[in-house]
């Protein structure tokens, strides 16, 4: 008898991160590119979809694929060369961003973006094209990728840089891995002088200096973040945090061999030297019904008020939720999902003021906000802006959800009507339209005429490809 | 959106999936509409093909949008229940529920005694629910997670002079529904054995009963099974009052039950 190529004990629910979303699909973990290859025949044998999937740290169903295959490339994760002359790293796309800098760093060398969690593979990394709380500075991950090697679902390899190859090059990072697999990855990383970075806080009180701040601090500093408290309305809309950071100049640190070692950089195991921190996000969960919620981040801004300068490690800074280990779980049962909207410095203010101001009057408001600056990139598929990023999460329960459905259908014609774009790797129910709207009509159908190129029969679909751009 | 015209499913409109085998008429039918009016995306199984794209189209005006999609099906034809399965799966994107409903019953005589109709009760009633369960529960397995309902019947709970194959095939189905209970809650899956009482359905008429009481309509028992998926009972009578009397039937002595006549 004929073997079943797909037996159902590959078959497996696979999460959305923020636990909000599951779909069946037959799980494959390739370790090389020929098992990319045999993946593929399968699927095109039996005319199923193949959608590819990393860390499956996307908010959305970016590595979702209901029904079809899905590959997860973490398998495929060893470091293939490291130069620490030049800075210079070739990886399979599995590796993630902690084994890249656990890497680099002792070398004296940081990834030159990284996302707000190490656990992303740099495979998603460019598939998403990520940025970090640099990325006014220095655009989002694409940037830094001196050439990459991908496997096209034709059964092509293909070699790309920004010279070579570059509209494949522009599109495939960026491109929510729907054009081909990314099989090596070289990036050139960034010089550090120190393990450690230089940080300033210090509160805002409105929306107006909130992004006043931002503006004023990007220019003169290497990352620039802050924390809105959007359950904060009236007088206090906006208030929130900004956090500045600078990388230290040669000679500041005085032991950059010390500071620049992986155990200096990890944050200790236990809270408060007792509890383990796998158990922290217990003690959260109470806390995730909205008016208590409202103290925390009262809180928050009150011991916020006192101005700091200090020093923290790079991990530290950027990882800071990390080291809450399934902090998201502390959402409950109906999990959380982001909405992140880009919009241009001129109608940023205005816009959020609309969208903080709605959420509160609806009584669905965030619990944390998180905004950055940006500016534009040449990538296909970009969700950057010259201004600024505002990311909310949102609680989902059962009975919220049409609700917060109707609320962001809301948010997403405020955005798009102020010139405002979204990120593919987040906002879970944006529509065709919406994203017609803001990639406009050229770039789709760029996307289109290239993913006839690389993928004639549309074997890579995800559940956020056929959500989005299935009908356009 | 899928080539099929399917609503995708987010988080905050997390669709839920439904099969249904036997929807084109009775409790099936009534089913599909229910859980179509619950949020599900129900395949609607059964032989009949003009019958369930009927059914299909009211229901999806009703809701606005695809909730049901037509696969015709004869459960007899046993060994492509698993690749439908894996087409509906394939489509779906996942499967929460799964209903075995397919059920005929033949007439017989109270002296005859006719081989060919209790096969082709055994064949709709049993096997076919065999041929489908097997591959359900295997996936279900895999998943740890699903929810499996099976319609049996008061029915099984005895063997009786009217309907001795009919009987057996219910009997057989409602200890096959139990063995895959016992197999699965540890895995996360629950299995629900429905033993609906009366229904007005086109089996009750063509079983030409006389002594018929407590018959409710095939829309008043999908909410009795409704209710049942919804609070993931194990077994339960619809409507209720028949567990009561299937518990004192159920203990009728043999040298009583055989002077009976029902």
């Amino acid at each position: 008898m004929k073997t079943d190529p797909l037996p159902y004990e590959r078959l497996t629910y696979l999460e959305n991160f923020g636990h909000s979303l599951r779909r069946a699909a037959y799980l494959y973990r390739p370790t090389s590119a020929g098992q990319i290859s045999e993946v593929f025949k399968i699927a095109r044998h039996n005319d199923f979809k193949v959608t590819l999937r990393g860390a499956g740290r996307s908010y959305n169903d970016a590595a979702l694929n209901g029904g079809g295959l899905v590959i997860d490339l973490q398998d495929m994760n060893h470091i293939l060369d490291w130069n620490p002359e030049t800075g210079i790293i070739k990886a399979e796309p599995g590796v993630n961003l902690q084994t890249l800098w656990q890497r680099v760093l002792p070398d004296g060398w940081w990834p030159p973006v990284v996302s707000g969690t190490m656990f992303t593979t740099l495979g998603g990394c460019l598939g998403m094209n990520i940025h970090g709380k640099n990325n006014f500075r220095m655009g989002p991950i694409g940037e830094h990728v001196l050439e990459f090697t991908a496997l096209l679902p034709t059964g092509a390899e293909v070699t790309c840089s920004p010279t070579h190859n570059g509209d494949l090059f522009y599109s495939m990072i960026s491109g929510m891995g729907m054009l081909g697999v990314f099989i090596s990855i070289t990036l050139q990383m960034k010089k550090m002088h120190s393990g450690l970075l230089e940080v300033t806080a210090f509160p805002v009180r409105t929306l107006h200096e909130h992004l006043a701040a931002i503006e004023e601090q990007a220019p003169q500093n290497d990352y620039t973040v802050g924390w809105l408290d959007a359950m904060a309305g009236g007088g206090g809309l906006g208030r929130g945090q900004i956090h500045a950071a600078k990388y230290l100049r040669e000679g500041e640190d005085p032991e950059p061999q010390k500071t620049m070692q992986v155990a200096y950089q990890t944050l200790p195991e236990k809270m408060f030297g007792f509890f383990p921190k796998s158990s922290i996000h217990y003690f959260m969960t109470p806390f995730q019904i909205a008016p208590l919620w409202g103290l925390v981040n009262t809180a928050k801004y009150v011991a916020s008020l006192r101005s700091g300068l200090y020093r923290q490690s790079h991990a530290a800074f950027h990882f800071l939720l990390d080291y809450v280990p399934n902090w998201e779980l502390a959402y409950g049962r109906g999990g959380l999902i982001q909405y992140q909207s880009f919009l241009p410095r001129e109608t940023a203010e205005a816009a959020w003021a609309e969208l903080l101001a709605l959420s509160l009057r609806r009584g669905l408001p965030s619990y944390l906000g998180v905004t950055k600056r940006h500016r534009p990139d040449k990538f296909l598929l970009s969700h950057a802006v010259d201004g600024f990023s505002l990311a909310m999460d949102f609680r989902v329960t059962a009975g919220s959800r049409e609700k917060l459905r109707a609320m962001l259908q809301e948010f997403d014609q405020i955005v798009t009507a102020a010139g405002g774009r979204f990120y593919f790797a987040k906002n879970s129910e944006t529509m065709p339209e919406v994203a017609l709207k803001f990639l406009g009509q050229p770039v789709v159908e760029r996307f289109k005429a290239l993913k006839r190129r690389t993928d004639p029969n549309n074997l890579l679909e995800s559940d956020l490809y056929r959500r989005v751009f299935g009908s356009l | 959106m899928s080539p099929l015209n399917l609503p995708a499913s987010t988080p905050l409109r997390p669709l839920r999936t439904a099969i249904v085998v036997g929807a084109s008429s009775g409790i099936g039918e009534a089913l599909v509409r229910r859980l179509a009016r619950e949020g599900y995306l129900v395949a609607a199984v059964a032989r009949r093909r003009e019958l369930l794209d009927e059914l299909c189209a009211q229901v999806n005006a009703v809701c606005g949008e695809t909730r049901a999609r037509p696969y015709a099906h004869d459960v007899t034809d046993y060994a492509s229940a698993p690749l439908l399965l894996k087409q509906i799966v394939q489509e779906f994107g996942a499967l929460d529920l799964f209903v075995y409903n397919s059920g005929i019953q033949i007439p017989v005589a109270v002296d005859e005694f006719d081989f060919a109709k209790d096969l082709a009760m055994y064949e709709t009633n049993l096997l076919g629910a065999l041929a489908w369960l097997n591959p359900v529960a295997a996936m279900f397995q895999a998943l740890q997670a699903g929810q499996i309902v099976g319609i049996s019947s008061v029915a099984g709970d005895r063997g009786r002079v009217g309907a001795p194959a009919y009987n057996t095939s219910k009997a057989a189905f409602s200890a096959y529904l139990e063995a895959l209970r016992n197999r699965l809650t540890r895995r996360g899956v629950t299995v629900t054995t429905i033993k609906p009482g009366f229904v007005d359905t086109a089996i009750l008429r063509s079983a030409g009963a006389k002594k018929t009481f407590w018959v409710i309509d095939p829309d008043q028992a999908a909410a009795g099974i409704w209710q049942a998926i919804k609070t993931r009972r194990q077994t339960a009578y619809v409507p209720g009052q028949w567990a009561l009397l299937m518990l004192i039937i159920r203990h009728i002595p043999s040298f009583i039950f055989r002077r009976l006549s029902f």
